[in-house]
């Protein structure tokens, strides 16, 4: 089991030849993700990487039944792409791409309320299922197949994160970078009901950072819904007051969206706050221990 | 992206928003000048991107010409928490009878846009807000239309009142929408004597991820550049960040940056920089990233900590030797490299003289140590 995407899910490309587009189904493929073709407008007849590349996302649904897409389209064609994608059918969307305006993304979040749709990102490092399915450019390298399940505004802090666990011998069952930017696809709260009832996670890891929201949110959901132990790690205490910290989602403004704020919502919601990623592996370990 | 406020004004009154009569001054005489075709008393504003400068002294009244000058000359001098003042707006004064607050703004929540709207405008609008939350409209926009017909009932009894705001809600919500602003406010909003309704202070927060759709206010970036290394950072597109510490940190992705941050300075050390080198930098943007570091003669030391995903060790490898040798770096560096390709980096690094460490933990507690000698 995992959440989201598995081995069964049949998985397009749009923006395939283009070059990260490329590089990563590559990857996406080789982790033995069932990459079934490829939407490159204008392309449609060709092949690349050994699937059929479509002109428009329909298309591409109604011959290979595919269920679900990552997005690699540059910024200013994104929200037409995922819209068309959205207007397919598809179910599950990745957005990779960085720099999406923000009123793309705020007409978006409407299509996907409207229709029932999920999407992970924009600006996000995609979702891997270990040993099922990778939809974007995580390293497929870092994971081991297990119990815990991680949400994580950061990429690379992802990938530190997995990185320590697979050390220490504990697994993941599917991991998910929702991205760094202010209106995303999908948040904390949106992600914490489906770990909640999936069998195979454990425990769940639950990375924010600096600006919005979110973890407060997400800590009220938390202490109202979750009966599996969530741990956290919050990134950014030491950054100053109104400067952005390179996602467009990490600033802090007037008396919202500090770390203290985070930390302090989620303390109240019983969750344990790792002071450095480092601590991460010993808190599951913990968690674990007391479900035995 | 911030504008400064005569730059909002500007917006404002294409959009045919009201504000007083004024113009920019970066001279005494050019401050005169400007009061003497409005009109005397005129209100002198310091133009710096930081909140509370009325009370830091960034505003001031002028009843003659002769304190248009002074006044005028002190604020140009003047430096509001760190920023200096370069430019001043001239204004005539406004005969107030009462100050309204009006915002809209992406509401992240929500993931939509959302109108406030408050009949206790003014300087203490933030406290307001914490203190008296229901005295602050709050109306959630899922469709233009909404504001373009008026369906939205801003809590105001006199009925001009309520015509001739709405009307500037109207008006404003189309400049936010036409310039993909992420933030529009009026505050305050003054209703004067003579009963205009006139946008005394204005502020507006463009996206930079939508500025590609708006080449003429992309030009108003460089003007309200406020730091020099910075602006050098950002013509090259790096996610640069001055800070006032003694250790430069570099490394890839935001999240990780920001850890590496709060790991130095549990460690005891004062980060100095945020810098993001992105996902898959080659060696050239490496050695680019270090010379923008080198500029700020605060930096004492170096930690750069890489998880490759994209992020090639090797590369990043590459191009840290290039810089220690092309910008002759003396200073301290100690560098973190792990994920794709590590091995390969590792032994490009095994090379040089330079400090690795195994963990961010480690490498934190090394640059602390070697800066402190």
């Amino acid at each position: 089991m995992s959440i989201l995407v598995n081995k069964n899910s049949k998985v397009i490309v749009q923006g395939i030849t283009g070059r990260e587009g490329s590089f990563h189904t590559e990857q996406m493929i080789e982790y033995g993700t069932k990459v079934v073709g490829g939407v490159t407008p204008g392309k449609g007849g060709q092949e690349h990487l050994g699937v059929k590349v479509f002109n428009n996302v329909a298309e591409a649904v109604k011959e290979t039944k595919a269920n679900a897409s990552t997005i690699f389209v540059p910024a200013r064609f994104c929200k037409a792409a995922i819209f068309e994608a959205i207007e397919a059918g598809i179910k599950t969307i990745v957005t990779i791409t960085e720099g999406i305006p923000t009123q793309d993304m705020i007409a978006v979040c409407q299509k996907l309320k409207e229709t029932g749709a999920t999407m992970i990102g924009p600006n996000c490092p995609g979702i891997t299922s270990v040993d099922e399915a990778k939809l974007g450019i995580m390293p497929g390298n870092i994971f081991k197949k297990g119990q815990i399940g991680l949400i994580s505004r950061s990429g690379t802090l992802t990938y530190e994160v997995v990185a320590a666990l697979t050390k220490a011998h504990l697994g993941q069952s599917t991991c998910i970078g929702i991205g760094g930017d202010p209106i995303l696809g999908s948040t904390f709260t949106d992600l914490l009901p489906l770990f909640e009832a999936d069998r195979e996670t454990k425990v769940v890891i639950m990375i924010g950072e600096i600006g919005g929201s979110d973890e407060e949110l997400a800590a009220d959901y938390i202490a109202t819904n979750m009966t599996k132990p969530v741990i956290a790690f919050i990134s950014g205490r030491t950054a100053p007051r109104g400067k952005r910290m390179g996602h467009a989602g990490a600033i802090i403004s007037g008396g919202t969206g500090t770390a203290e704020s985070k930390i302090k919502a989620l303390i109240q919601a019983k969750v344990p706050i790792a002071e450095t990623t480092a601590e991460i592996p010993n808190l599951v370990v913990a968690k674990l221990a007391l479900q035995k | 992206m911030k504008l400064y406020e005569y730059q909002a004004k500007e917006l404002l009154v294409k959009n045919n928003i009201s504000t007083p009569p004024g113009g920019v001054a970066e001279s005494a005489d050019q401050a005169a000048e400007i009061a003497a075709t409005t009109g005397l008393p005129v209100a002198i504003k310091a133009q710096v991107h930081v909140g509370g400068r009325g009370k830091a002294g960034g505003i001031k009244i002028a009843k003659t010409e002769a304190e248009v000058k002074i006044l005028a000359a002190q604020i140009l001098a003047m430096k509001i928490k760190g920023l200096s003042v370069k430019k001043v707006l001239i204004e005539k004064a406004l005969e107030i009878e009462k100050e309204y607050y009006l915002g809209i703004v992406v509401d992240r929540a929500n993931r939509g846009n959302t109108l406030m709207f408050s009949t206790v405008g003014g300087v203490d609008i933030e406290e307001v807000a914490r203190t008296r939350p229901d005295k602050i409209f709050k109306f959630e926009i899922l469709n233009p239309k909404q504001i373009q017909n008026h369906n939205f009932q801003i809590p105001v009894g006199n009925r001009e009142v309520h015509s001739q705001v709405s009307a500037i809600i109207e008006k404003l919500y189309d400049l936010y929408l036409k310039t993909d602003a992420t933030l529009v406010e009026i505050n305050p909003l003054v209703k004067t004597k003579d009963r205009q309704f006139i946008a005394a202070d204005a502020k507006i927060i463009i996206d930079d991820s939508a500025l590609f759709r708006h080449p003429d206010l992309a030009l108003l970036a460089e003007a309200a550049e406020e730091d020099e290394i910075e602006a050098e950072a950002h013509r090259r597109r790096i996610a640069y960040v001055r800070l006032p510490g003694n250790i430069g940190i570099i490394g890839n992705g935001a999240g990780l940056v920001m850890t590496t941050m709060d790991e130095v300075k549990r460690a005891g050390g004062q980060p100095a920089s945020f810098l993001d080198i992105g996902g898959g930098a080659k060696a050239e943007l490496v050695k680019s990233c270090l010379e923008i570091l080198t500029m700020d003669k605060n930096i004492k030391g170096i930690f750069f900590n890489v998880f490759g995903g994209i992020t090639r060790c090797d590369e990043v490898a590459q191009g840290i030797i290039r810089a220690t040798q092309d910008l002759n770096l003396k200073i301290p560096l100690v560098i973190r490299l792990t994920g794709t390709r590590e091995e390969e980096g590792q032994k490009i690094l095994a090379q040089t003289n330079l400090v690795t460490a195994a963990t961010m933990q480690e490498g934190a507690e090394k640059i602390v140590e070697y800066i402190s000698k």
